[in-house]
């Protein structure tokens, strides 16, 4: 069972348990973790579900697409050069690091 | 959805007096509006327990994806559910599933006993109600046939998807977000569906006509058999008379179809709302802070019909919306007011649809709009449309283009506006124009 661990703009770690194929969005959101919003359900249509990725696991994730691109310059915190949309990145079996933003909206 | 992981009703019910019952908040409708109310008393501290209570056998889910992934079977019912078991329980917060309320007693201080169809009662000390909406049901002969079906629920939904596998010709009666949704999921499915609209445009007047004249032709292009000023007469049966076969039109022409599915809007649930005597006019009537006429009950959701938050927009105009956004903000508002501050809704409202590969992002509300901006890159698939009044921005229209929905968004959000002139060449990224001219620069003409 891959582990998520979230840690929020305060620097405090939650870490939470999620299954293969759920993204980490809804590992989020199922669990009330804080600093995720994800308005849309993972429609990919909100920008609320940002994440900072931890660098040593962008390969592990899958690729972003061109829309996935253009939401994320819609994001409540400016995007950086590790940022994703946390709805579109699927559990595979590792373990996967993300800094959540300090606000969503 | 999964049955396996159940939640049981933690209310007790009432024998004898109230006081021997637990209390609290008692939220009728444990769906979007009734969720985010739940959930954002907690992050607000409110301490009291909570009673999520809802009539479907479900554990709380979200709805968009019904008619899109879900039915496409692209995700599972999981995915839907909006919280896990422990969530709910850690937060002290009961999950009633399978009850409906069929009558509630309220006295002047807000509390009181709501009674379900089963005889169970729930006492509460305050009561929300996030009842939602139903689908409005068609009146034609042969409505009541085996396969003729709605989506509003997930019910509906597991229907659809459990009989959609004997069908080849579906037909879809109403051209509004649902049916073109579902259209797009069945034709995707390998479906043989046809589109049925009475009006003459598809999404009455969700967006605007340019919008509406999009989306007709890019459904028409992707080989959806569209038919708009088309009229029904009757369904017809098959040889055992007892399920639907065929779509008769008014100039009699019959069309095929094992199954048809019906989206012709919602009727808000207000049944509870005027049997307690509250205001009652397309929705339950509350105030800017979600408060019904008792002054003590809250309303959220595709149920309430509240004044428009929208900056600039007439005085005394209210307005109902349907969507996942308004349903989020306004708990958040409602939330606000049981906890005892006075906060208005300050969100622009938004919207989404996925209809085949076409992602539509509407930002803000174009009523009353003057003058229209159209973006169109034909060669990138992308289309907007901005909506102004009185040379200010107040909505838009996006189809594969969130940039120029996010832009859109962020400039209302934050009162700033973007010049219609400037705004006319689609190569031009709208976020760099965007400029800080105040809103209510100029006063709506006429009402
Ligand atoms: C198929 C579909 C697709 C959609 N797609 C989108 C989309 O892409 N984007 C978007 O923004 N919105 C979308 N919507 C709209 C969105 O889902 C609704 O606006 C939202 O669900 C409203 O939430 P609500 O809680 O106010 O009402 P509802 O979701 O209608 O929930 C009300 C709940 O109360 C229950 N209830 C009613 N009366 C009683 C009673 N007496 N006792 C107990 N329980 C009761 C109902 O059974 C229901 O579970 C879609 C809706 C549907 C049906
Ligand atoms: S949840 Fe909306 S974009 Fe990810």
């Amino acid at each position: 069972m891959p582990t998520v661990h979230f840690t929020d703009a305060d620097g405090t770690v939650r870490e939470i348990d999620g299954n293969v194929g759920d993204s980490v969005m809804e590992t989020a959101v199922r669990n009330g973790v804080p600093g995720i919003v994800a308005e849309c359900g993972g429609s990919l249509s909100c920008a609320t579900c940002h994440v900072f990725v931890r660098e040593d696991c962008f390969e592990q994730l899958p690729p972003m697409s061109d829309m996935e691109d253009e939401m994320l310059y819609g994001t409540a915190i400016d995007r950086q050069d590790n940022s994703r949309l946390s709805c579109q990145l699927k559990l595979d079996g590792d373990d996967v690091f993300v800094t959540t933003p300090s606000t969503q909206v | 959805m999964s049955t396996a992981e159940t939640l049981q009703p933690t209310p007790q019910p009432m024998t004898g007096t109230r006081a021997a019952t637990r209390t609290g908040l008692l939220i009728i409708g444990a769906s979007q509006a009734g969720v985010q109310l739940a959930v954002s008393l907690r992050a607000l501290g409110f301490d009291e327990h909570i009673t999520l209570l809802g009539d479907e056998d479900h554990r709380p889910y979200q709805r968009p994806a019904l008619s899109k992934e879900f039915l496409q079977g692209t995700i599972e019912s999981e995915s839907l559910i909006f919280r896990s078991a422990d969530y709910w329980v850690e937060h002290n917060i009961s999950v009633v599933k399978g009850e409906r309320i069929v009558r509630v007693d309220k006295d002047a201080d807000g509390s009181g006993v709501a009674h379900a169809a089963s005889g169970a009662s729930f006492p509460f000390s305050r009561l929300a109600l996030t009842v939602g909406a139903r689908a409005r049901r068609m009146e034609v002969e042969g409505a009541d046939l085996d396969r003729v079906l709605y989506l509003r629920n997930a019910d509906d939904a597991l229907e659809l998807k459990a009989r959609i596998g004997e069908a080849q010709d579906v037909v879809l009666i109403g051209g509004g977000f649902i049916g073109l949704e579902a259209a797009s999921s069945l034709q995707k499915l390998g479906k043989n569906v046809t589109l049925l609209e009475l009006g003459p445009r598809l999404v009455g007047r969700a967006v605007g006509e340019e919008t509406a004249e999009y989306f007709l032709q890019a459904h028409r292009a992707r080989g959806l058999d569209i038919r708009l000023n088309t009229n029904v007469s009757r369904f017809a049966a098959d040889d055992s008379g007892r399920a639907v076969a065929g779509v008769e039109l008014s100039d009699g022409t019959v069309l095929p179809a094992q199954i048809v599915l019906i989206g012709i809007g919602v009727i808000p649930n207000t049944d509870l709302a005027e049997q307690l005597g509250l205001e009652v006019g397309n929705g339950i009537v509350v105030d800017r802070y979600s408060i019904a006429s008792d002054g003590t009950t809250v309303a959220v959701g595709d149920c309430a019909n509240m004044p428009n938050p929208v900056p600039g927009s007439a005085p005394g105009e209210r307005i109902r919306l349907e969507s996942v956004n308004n349903a989020v903000e306004q708990a958040k508002v409602a939330a606000y007011s049981l906890t005892g501050r006075r906060e208005e809704y300050a969100g622009i409202p938004w919207f989404w649809s996925n209809q085949a590969d076409l992602k539509l992002q509407i930002a803000g509300l174009c009523t009353g709009h003057d003058q229209t901006v159209i973006r169109r890159d034909d060669e990138r698939g992308k289309f907007s449309v901005l909506y102004y009044r009185g040379g200010q921005i107040i909505a838009a229209d996006c189809v594969n283009a969130p940039l120029d929905f996010m832009a859109v968004k962020n400039a209302l959000a934050s009162g700033r506006n973007i010049p219609a002139a400037a705004a006319a060449d689609p190569a031009t990224a709208l976020k760099t124009i965007t400029t800080d001219s105040p809103t209510a620069n100029q006063p709506p003409e006429g009402a």
